[in-house]
């Protein structure tokens, strides 16, 4: 069983592309040449900046002879139907044999296709995958025509056993494979032969290569963390930058440089940024003070001087790179120590999106909003509206400008320099969270009114100017913005209707743009623009009775292109209360609420408000679990199909008058008097949202019930009892319905 | 080679120029016309283009006037050099011809660390892109190195290797100067000895003030227009000159005009005079006299033209 190694040896592979490259490598190869009919025992996939590396272990020698046979057309069919079968069998007709058959003599062929040498079949995969390799960008060079992510410079392909190591017979656009490869670029450069993957392995580390990925990220992990240690501090944990350095160094040497005492004071995320971002230092911290003191670098090679010339070239451009951040947070200081009136002014000239306006005018429709929300969510208005004023000023703040990942959080810092209350200050950090389903949800209530607000009307912008997620592309991340709303609302418990604050939000945003001759107000009936000059303030009430007086006057985009008009703000609303409960079910449903729970629950009233409707989800999903609650709702869908069917058959609506006194059995008499029991606990619990109260209520109706229809034919002869019957059943229908719509649940 | 290290601005230069000249390139001048950066001589976004070999090095100044500092920055200024190499079709030992380069100015590759860190280049203004690297050096970036794979809209076949230095940046580093305005120009034991500061503090302090608050916007304005107009004006005359006769596309004097068109944007870029969406429109009307400068070179000699009709069709 013979060891295969490949080594695709080229100029630098970018760090991001390599774990993706190595997965590739392995699965196309194993891909081919298990299709092709060989086996292998395992396979491991290598990379470093200049090689990607696949060895597969046990791979058999041959693949194996195949023999098929092939059945054709009778001996006495017509000549046509021989001739097409040899034309598929590729045989001529002396290799043909007769045989017995029911129906007589027919044609066998016997189709032998030999096993070919693994060599053959890994020179032809291999080809294959370089050849349709899926790099994320790839490039030409010099004259040839060949795709690799950078000029491809050679290829070793070896298989080998005991016996030695054979050259697997290749060529791809002049590269000839061969078992030759490089050690470190500059530490030992001289190319040799290998033998095997155990000879490559040891060699390449002589030859100051740590092929193993994982082995290089380990080797940086330890000798930093261990640096740092040493001198009483401990390193920023970053596995994203982990895996990219590993990818950007055969040969990796930690050295821990310091930084200089003037650049101490900036904010710890400024430098960490700053080191990342140009430099890819780790950050060193001094968990007395918590504050940044060095940083790690992560080099490629040893050097006579332990590092020393390296480290004094890093420490400089770092702090060229420093300055510049010291810089802009001494301007931005100064800026928010006068109260950011000059980013306020500049927030004007910035466009949000060109059919939205700038952002100024975004800020100034949040803060309407967030006035609004406050209350529902124990925040006071006016800090509210104060909040979602500054919370975006960082944007035209200088750091912002050069990290633009550090939105918020320089936010935060200088409101606090404006000597804004601590709750706003946390706000301008905390308003733009949740970013991703495990971020954090902001409880405080500033932050969660302003964090709503901005959501809200980015939701309805993007809504009124029909720019939705469709399919995968979700350009303005709204599905994330989605999930943030509800996840806002459900982790502060927040009990409101949201289809009014969307309302509102849609109101705003149009009163917005006509105030910003974005939109225009003209009528239907004359074609005139009513409305469309800048200069004029509208209302909210102004724009409302417009748009109730739709048939006399339509808002649409003011341009020169003909734009349809604005959706009305009850067909928006909706539309986007759907889009938010099918975000909703996705959560839920990762949550372990069944979907088929979710939809009983969301045709109840009130599905606009969150709180309520995932509370009412829980209570079903819960009640449905026990024994009771499962039986119930075979009986209420008992109760309704028949009910169903009558109704439909008889052309009338069974839906009151069930009257005790016709009751014949015991069991219908317990019945009468169990939905009344129920019915006067499900009322009042209901009122008071007590949905687990509700559905215990409900679930204890399932034993009358299932002993009503033991006990009972509904379709008695007696069309008086009959009718009872019917109208009973409506009985047990209405109150289970006023619980959950239990005609959504599915199964049993 | 010249041993040891470098000991001014213009040794850096001229060992580089060695270098490149040893390795077989044309050593060209630099173009005489305000540009961006050395990518936009016509020895490198031209001649990238078409079938012919190619290879050539130059010295290019370089005219950013929104990165002027009045002189004061240590590492920004309007006007400062690039070295320019480009190779057609790129050669398989690129990489090592160009740490040679690096060896040539003294850097030891014993004592630093040398790597090539993932950089994508493209000019929105020449309809150009490639794939390459930034060099660092100690955590510096000390070049550019690119790999051609379209310009002017035209696919690069065979591709060209470009190198791009940025010579003061470099030689600040090789010299362990922390202030450009320190570094020695020409030798430091020289009868008299120029310090970079001593040759363009004062042009740095002037273009600073006129390219930011004095230049007449309204001209510039027309200036780009004039210059756009000329380009397309000389692109759309017939192939053939009907006083020689002979077939004389005027592709040079056409990129003339979309090089001064581009400085003419850059110094309304400066002024403040461009709005973010404005700015799209106007790198795009660059973009566009590139493409068709660009298009009609290809129907040169220079540009691999042979008069085959099937040959000019790729």
């Amino acid at each position: 069983m013979p060891d295969l190694l490949i080594e695709l040896f080229s100029e630098e592979i970018p760090a991001r592309m390599q774990a993706d490259a190595r997965e590739a490598l392995k699965r196309r190869v194993t891909d081919g040449l298990v299709e092709a009919g060989l086996t292998y025992a395992a396979a491991r996939a290598w990379s470093t900046p200049r090689r990607l590396v696949l060895a597969v272990e046990g791979l058999t020698g041959r693949s194996p002879d195949l023999r098929e046979e092939r059945k054709g057309p009778r001996v006495d069919a017509p000549e046509q139907a021989l001739e097409g079968f040899l034309r598929s069998t590729g045989l001529t007709k002396d290799q043909l044999q007769a045989r017995d058959d029911k129906k007589g003599q027919v044609w066998i062929a016997i189709l032998e296709k030999p096993g070919r040498p693994a060599a053959d079949i890994v020179a032809e995969v291999l080809e294959a995958t370089i050849r349709n390799f899926p790099w994320p960008k790839s490039m030409r060079w010099g004259a040839g025509s060949l795709r690799w992510v950078r000029p491809l410079q050679s290829i070793l392909c070896l298989l080998s056993d005991e016996a030695g190591a054979e050259i697997v017979p290749l060529e791809v656009d002049g590269i000839r494979a061969g078992d030759v490869t490089r050690g470190h670029r500059f530490m030992a450069p001289a190319p040799f032969r290998v033998t095997g993957v155990e000879d490559y392995q040891a060699k390449l580390k002589r030859a100051f290569v740590m092929l193993d990925q994982d082995e290089r990220a380990d080797h940086i992990w330890h000798a930093a963390t261990n640096a740092a240690f040493a001198q009483g501090l401990e390193l920023v944990e970053d596995r994203g930058l982990l895996a990219e350095v590993a990818g950007l160094v055969e040969w990796p040497v930690v050295l821990m440089g310091a930084i200089r005492e003037e650049f101490l004071s900036l904010p710890a995320e400024v430098l960490q940024t700053s080191m990342k971002e140009h430099q890819k230092f780790f950050s060193v911290r001094d968990p007395k003070s918590g504050r940044i003191v060095r940083f790690v670098t992560v080099v490629n090679r040893e050097t006579a001087d332990h590092g020393e010339t390296i480290l004094h070239g890093n420490g400089k451009v770092l702090a060229a790179r420093l300055s510049d951040a010291a810089f802009f947070w001494g301007n931005d200081l100064a800026v928010a120590r006068a109260g950011m009136a000059d980013w306020r002014a500049g927030l004007e000239q910035v466009t949000f999106h060109g059919k939205l306006g700038s952002q100024a005018d975004r800020i100034a429709r949040i803060e309407a909003l967030a006035r609004e929300i406050a209350p529902l969510v124990g925040a006071d208005a006016d800090q509210a509206a104060q909040a979602a004023r500054v919370a975006k000023l960082d944007l035209q703040s200088a750091m912002v400008g050069e990290f633009p990942e550090l939105q918020g959080i320089m936010g935060r810092y200088y409101a606090e320099a404006a000597g804004l209350p601590s709750q706003i200050a946390a706000a301008c950090e905390m308003h733009y969270k949740p970013l991703g389903p495990s971020d954090a949800v902001p409880t405080e209530p500033v932050s969660v009114a302003v964090a709503l607000a901005d959501k809200i009307d980015t939701l309805t912008g993007f809504w009124a100017i029909d720019e939705k997620p469709t399919g995968s592309k979700d350009p303005f991340a709204l599905r994330r913005a989605a999930l943030g709303v509800i996840r806002l609302v459900l982790g502060n418990g927040a009990k409101f209707r949201l289809a009014s604050i969307l309302e509102l939000a849609h109101l705003a945003l149009l009163q917005s743009l006509l105030f910003q001759s974005l939109a225009a107000v003209r009528w239907i009936e004359t074609g005139e623009i009513l409305i469309g000059e800048r200069d004029t303030k509208y209302g909210l009430g102004f724009v409302q009775t417009l748009l109730k007086e739709g048939n006399v006057l339509k808002i649409e985009p003011n341009s020169n292109d003909q734009f349809p008009p604005f959706s009305s703000t009850v067909d928006i609303v909706s539309d986007l209360l759907a889009f938010f409960h099918d975000r909703l079910k996705v959560h839920l449903r990762e949550q372990g609420i069944r979907h088929d729970v979710i939809d009983a629950c969301l045709s109840m009233p009130g599905n606009d408000d969150l709180t309520l409707l995932v509370r009412r989800a829980e209570a079903l999903n819960e009640v449905l679990r026990t024994e009771d609650g499962e039986n119930l709702v075979q009986g209420f869908r008992r109760a309704n199909n028949i009910l169903t069917q009558a109704e439909a058959k008889d052309g009338v609506e069974y839906s009151f008058g069930a009257d005790p006194k016709f009751a014949e059995d015991p069991a219908e008499t317990a019945l009468f008097a169990a939905l009344d029991a129920a019915e006067a606990a499900i009322g009042p619990a209901m009122e008071h949202e007590d949905f687990a109260a509700a559905m215990a209520a409900m679930a204890a109706l399932r034993g009358p019930i299932d002993a009503f229809f033991e006990a009972v034919q509904i379709n008695a002869e007696n069309e008086i009892l009959r009718r009872n019957r019917l109208n009973l059943l409506h009985r047990i229908r209405a109150t289970c319905l006023a619980v959950a719509d239990l005609t959504r649940i599915e199964g049993a | 080679m010249s041993d040891g290290k470098p000991r001014s601005f213009q040794e850096i230069i001229l060992r580089l120029q060695a270098y490149w000249a040893a390795q077989g390139c044309a050593i060209l001048q630099p173009y005489d016309m305000e540009v961006g950066a050395g990518t936009f001589h016509p020895a490198t976004t031209l001649r990238a283009l078409g079938s012919r070999p190619w290879a050539a090095a130059y010295v290019q100044p370089s005219r950013r006037p929104t990165d002027g500092r009045y002189g004061e920055n240590p590492n920004r200024l309007q006007h400062y050099y690039q070295y320019q190499v480009l190779i057609k079709p790129s050669p398989p030992d690129l990489q090592e011809l160009y740490l040679g380069s690096l060896a040539a100015i003294g850097i030891d590759f014993d004592y630093h660390d040398i790597r090539f860190v993932e950089d994508d280049w493209e000019s929105p203004t020449l309809g150009a892109w490639g794939l390459g690297w930034e060099v660092w050096c100690d955590g510096m970036e000390v070049s550019q190195f690119t790999y051609f794979q379209q310009v002017g809209g035209h696919d690069c076949r065979p591709v060209s290797g470009e190198l791009t230095y940025g010579l003061e940046r470099l030689a600040m580093y090789v010299l362990g100067i922390d202030h450009v305005m320190d570094m020695p120009f020409n030798d430091p034991g020289a009868p008299i000895p120029l310090k970079y500061g001593d040759v363009f503090r004062q042009t740095e302090e002037e273009y600073s003030r006129w390219n930011f608050d004095v230049a007449d916007t309204g001209k510039l304005l027309h200036f780009f227009e004039a210059a756009e107009a000329e380009c397309v004006r000389i692109l759309d005359h017939p192939q053939v000159d009907p006083r020689s006769g002979k077939r004389i596309i005027m592709v040079h004097p056409a990129y003339d005009q979309c090089i001064k068109a581009s400085h003419f944007f850059n110094l309304l870029d400066a002024r403040g005079v461009i709005s973010v969406t404005e700015r799209q429109a106007y790198i795009g009307r660059v973009r566009a006299l590139a493409k068709r400068c660009a298009d009609a070179f290809v129907e040169t000699n220079a540009g691999g033209w042979t008069g085959d009709a099937s040959a000019a069709a790729e």
